[in-house]
């Protein structure tokens, strides 16, 4: 791998920069393999590139049905924050986070993480008790974050309407080391790394079947035909139920569709990201000027990636009452994903009923934040078999009543 | 948007109408059964990719829950029925087998 640097530019520029080197390879996928990833999506490619790094397990396939980064991780609203409730989703949350302050110069590739700083307004009495809370608890954990007064939520984000007559901003959480980042580079930073330590990203193969013998996994059936592996790594976000129903077990998760929009670019205006989780709402200004803004998840199961219309209307008319300035905004595009929920809104990073069958799912609306640390945990996971970050989220906790409630904590959870 | 026929008052209710109760039929055990019944109650759920039977509330309308059949994967609606039924009557089997003949049946 050619690194990136000023000095790379120059020497590319003497060729007209026609002779860049490709990002990621694109091999054949072949017979075997240590470990094969199903899904290279943040999560996928970040737990290979872990497996390698701090594992050596580099013989590793991973193996995507569309195009690397198109799911979840090419389709959400880069909130980066770690400002959790419970103490093992501080740990894997801030891990990420601080992983995120340093991934650009590990990985020689430019994720534009921002640390812009993000505020989760309180709205109602309810919320300002709950935020507290989490500040308190918060401070426990060692994540830096503070609950501020009206004044200061104006002074950070002026645009904002403090006196809205329904839902007056009585204060706000504020994570000053939250932020976002490019969630493309993200996945595209990984998958050249990966591909630099000659692991294979097999894109458009899709995973038909899990193969088992003595419920051992010995290997997946793919449109590209049979690949065997010793260990098998989950990693597809809304489409965790359809490879589990194919290992032959079910898992505690429902997909449901998300929907995010963005903007017509107007000049910098807000310089943090801003959630009002009452009303479901959150917003952020990207680089290119345009208004980020996602809003709550659809009720009922959906593949489609096509989501309910009147909650894109609903998240509008939350956000209009908060930032007046916005509603004369023209819209450019909304889409949606297909996003793993659990009942405590909180990731199932496991062992499964299938020897040498991982999975990591139900990050919901909320896993681009967790990418690194996630990977980081996953790969320890499939490695030793054990990890103290991802072992908290373990499927069996459902059954134990042993739960990470985050739904109480945040309402939405980005 | 969705637009399904509520069983009881008839009506072709808009989804805005009406709120999802997820998967439909399920075994509610209660104290004193398994941990492992328990927790596929509470929580495991088929979620499939392609056809999903639900419970859906009429609530901005007559209030009752009732039942639905629909496919997850292009929300193509199959049909609804009341919610005293304890499985899909015949003729909605009918209809998903006609346009989804592989698919796998209904189990309890
Ligand atoms: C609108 C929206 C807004 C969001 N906003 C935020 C936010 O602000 N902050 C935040 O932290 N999180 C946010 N999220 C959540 C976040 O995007 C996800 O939790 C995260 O990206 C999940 O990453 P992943 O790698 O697990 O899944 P994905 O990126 O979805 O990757 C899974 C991959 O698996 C592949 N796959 C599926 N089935 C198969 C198969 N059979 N064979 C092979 N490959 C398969 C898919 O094609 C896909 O590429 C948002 C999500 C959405 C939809
Ligand atoms: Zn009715």
């Amino acid at each position: 791998m050619k690194r990136y640097s000023a000095f790379a530019i120059a020497r590319e520029a003497i060729s007209r920069h026609q002779n860049w080197e490709r990002v990621w390879a694109a091999p054949e996928p072949g017979k075997e393999y240590d470990v094969i990833i199903a899904g290279a999506g943040g999560h996928g490619l970040a737990t290979a590139y872990y497996l390698g790094k701090n594992h050596d397990i580099k013989r590793v396939a991973i193996i995507e049905k569309g195009w690397l980064g198109g799911g979840n991780t090419g389709r959400n609203t880069t909130i980066i924050r770690s400002n959790y409730l419970q103490d093992p989703s501080a740990a894997i949350y801030e891990k990420s986070r601080s992983l995120y302050e340093t991934i650009s110069q590990e990985l020689n590739y430019n994720v534009m993480f921002s640390p812009r700083g993000v505020m989760m307004l309180a709205q109602t009495e309810h919320e300002i008790r709950g935020y507290r809370r989490t500040a308190h608890a918060n401070f426990c954990q060692n994540v830096e974050t503070e609950f501020i007064g009206p004044k200061r939520v104006k002074e950070l984000c002026p645009i904002i309407n403090i006196a809205g007559p329904r839902y007056p901003v009585l204060g706000a959480l504020w994570q000053p080391r939250g932020g976002t980042a490019r969630h493309d580079a993200v996945a595209w930073g990984y998958a050249r790394a990966c591909s630099a330590m000659g692991m294979h990203i097999i894109q458009k193969c899709e995973i038909t079947g899990i193969c088992r013998e003595g419920g051992i996994v010995t290997g997946v059936d793919t449109t590209k035909g049979r690949i065997r592996c010793n260990r098998l790594g989950i990693m597809v976000a809304g489409h965790s139920g359809v490879l589990a129903d194919m290992a032959g077990f079910r898992l505690p998760i429902e997909s449901v569709a998300l929907q995010a929009m963005i903007s017509e670019p107007i000049k910098p205006c807000m310089d943090v990201v801003v959630m009002a989780n009452t009303v479901h709402g959150y917003m952020s200004q990207s680089d290119k000027g345009e208004m980020v803004i996602g809003g709550g998840a659809d009720g009922f199961n959906n593949y489609t990636q096509r989501g309910s219309f009147h909650h894109l209307e609903e998240t509008v008319r939350a956000l209009i009452e908060t930032f007046p300035m916005i509603s004369r905004l023209k819209m450019l595009r909304h889409w949606g994903g297909i996003v793993d929920m659990t009942g405590d809104r909180s990731p199932i990073i496991s062992k499964t009923p299938v020897d040498g069958v991982f999975i990591n799912c139900g990050w919901g609306t909320g896993g681009f934040k967790a990418i690194p640390g996630s990977g980081w945990a996953m790969a320890e996971l499939m490695a030793k078999g054990t990890s103290c970050l991802a072992d908290p989220f373990s499927l069996d906790r459902f059954r134990e009543g042993r739960f990470i409630d985050e739904s109480v904590a945040a309402g939405v959870a980005h | 948007m969705l637009i399904l026929r509520c069983p009881y008052c008839g009506i072709c209710a808009d989804e805005t109408e009406l709120t999802p109760g997820g998967e439909a039929h399920l075994t509610r055990f209660g104290p004193g059964s398994t941990d492992e019944d328990f927790e596929a109650y509470l929580f495991l759920r088929q979620n499939p990719k392609g056809v999903h039977i639900e419970r859906w509330c009429h609530t901005c309308g007559c209030g009752k829950w009732f039942h639905a059949v629909r496919c997850t994967a292009t929300l193509e609606i199959f049909g609804t029925y009341s919610a005293q039924n304890l499985r899909p009557p015949p003729d909605i089997i009918e209809a998903i087998k006609i346009r989804r003949p592989d698919w796998g049946g209904f189990h309890k």
